[in-house]
């Protein structure tokens, strides 16, 4: 799937996360920016990574803000912020 | 058995993660009114992770999809039904076409995922005037229905009236949906009660609909859960009198007797069937076993 223009979702409330996507330069670029980046970080990007590899999203920039949400919700928030900014190839 | 229906916003992680916690026999996670059009799709994969990943037991889990006048429903039914909600809330459902439309549209899926046909239930929430003219023919058009709701807001908007806190304007819809619901063998859910700092108003306002016949009432807040569960579950005086009611009977067959008679009123078949109705709702509830069998 071609992330073809940027899209945003979810919002900066609690137990929320907003997830932001571009088109990318070649390959997937993932930051995360959590306030529980130390114990969860590593487990928030890899979350993350999953989405993108479940919907077949190869050449996107994609920026994590965590209010402190369980994986469920920012799974959620990635697929919906990618299904928003998608185009068919 | 379903007392309290909570509703939750589909698209508030908050609420929606919380859900199993708030003591109401059932959620209902809302795709339509609460959600912005512009939402409606963050909404439904929202809904749709929190049901597939979240731990749920402790409550029923309905959602609420679109109306059938909108683009949204079908696809709200392709997302939720592989995860089995107990119903899916039908909003603004007018006219038997309106259930047929979904029910017809449920078998399709139910096809396509191999599921055995007949097993997606819902449940007509009725809030227009000719709804509440229609009600029985809606609640009795398909085996999946398996419960009215009644939508006070969005009624007494398409009424002209005013809505208030006793419900006045409110009581023919009530009692039709009543009716219209036991005539067809199924439940019946009262509309909220939207003050959600009265909670005096809530006990009466769940009081009422309790007496009138439903079998439960909805709730926009958490706050409310507790008293509309105290209410919609059967009192101690009301279990003790079903228990000597059944003791009564057993005692009358084993004598021989035909008409009996106790606490100076007569027994007759309506009474016991009350009376077995409060046993069960007892033991279901966990209030009371069988230590007086």
């Amino acid at each position: 799937m071609d992330i073809i223009k940027s899209a945003t979702a979810g919002t900066m409330e609690s137990s929320d996360a907003y997830v932001e996507i571009e088109p990318g330069n070649g390959k997937n670029e993932i930051s995360v920016e959590s306030v529980v980046w130390m114990q969860f970080g590593e487990k928030i990007r890899t979350a993350v990574e999953e989405v993108l590899n479940e919907l077949e999203v190869e050449n996107a920039k994609v920026r994590v803000v965590d209010r402190g949400a369980l994986e469920c919700v920012i799974r959620a928030r990635v697929e919906t912020a990618v299904l928003r900014g998608k185009g068919e190839k | 058995m379903l007392r309290s229906l909570l509703f939750l916003p589909g698209n508030n992680p908050n609420m929606l993660i919380n859900a199993g916690t708030l003591g109401a026999d059932a959620v209902i996670f809302d795709l339509e009114d609460a959600v912005s059009p512009d939402e409606k799709d963050a909404a439904r994969i929202l809904v749709r992770n929190t049901m597939k990943y979240m731990n749920l037991e402790a409550c029923e889990v309905i959602v609420r999809i679109n109306s059938v006048d909108t683009s949204f429903w079908m696809e709200d039914i392709n997302a939720l039904l592989p995860y089995k909600p107990l119903v899916f809330l039908l909003p603004k459902t007018n006219c038997k076409d309106d259930v047929l439309k979904v029910c017809g549209y449920l078998s399709e899926c139910e096809k396509k995922l191999e599921a055995e046909e007949g097993t997606a239930f819902v449940m007509p929430l009725i809030e227009t005037a000719q709804g509440v003219e229609n009600a029985f023919d809606i609640a009795s058009c398909s085996k999946r229905i398996k419960a009215l709701f009644l939508g006070a807001e969005d009624l007494t908007a398409d009424l002209g009236s005013k809505r208030t806190k006793d419900g006045r304007e409110i009581e023919y819809a009530r009692s039709r949906l009543v009716v219209a619901a036991r005539a067809a063998g199924v439940d019946v859910f009262d509309t909220p009660f939207t003050d959600v700092n009265d909670d005096e108003g809530i006990l009466d306002d769940a009081l009422l609909a309790k007496n009138l016949g439903f079998s439960g009432k909805a709730s926009i807040s958490p706050r409310h859960v507790s008293a509309i569960n105290r209410v919609f579950s059967p009192s101690s005086e009301e279990i003790e009198y079903a228990y000597e009611v059944m003791m009564a009977i057993k005692e009358a067959k084993e004598q021989g007797k035909g008409a009996i008679a106790l606490r100076g009123k007569m027994i007759d078949a309506p009474i016991v069937q009350r009376a077995e109705k409060t046993i069960a709702m007892a033991k279901a509830l966990g209030i009371r076993g069988d230590e007086n069998e």
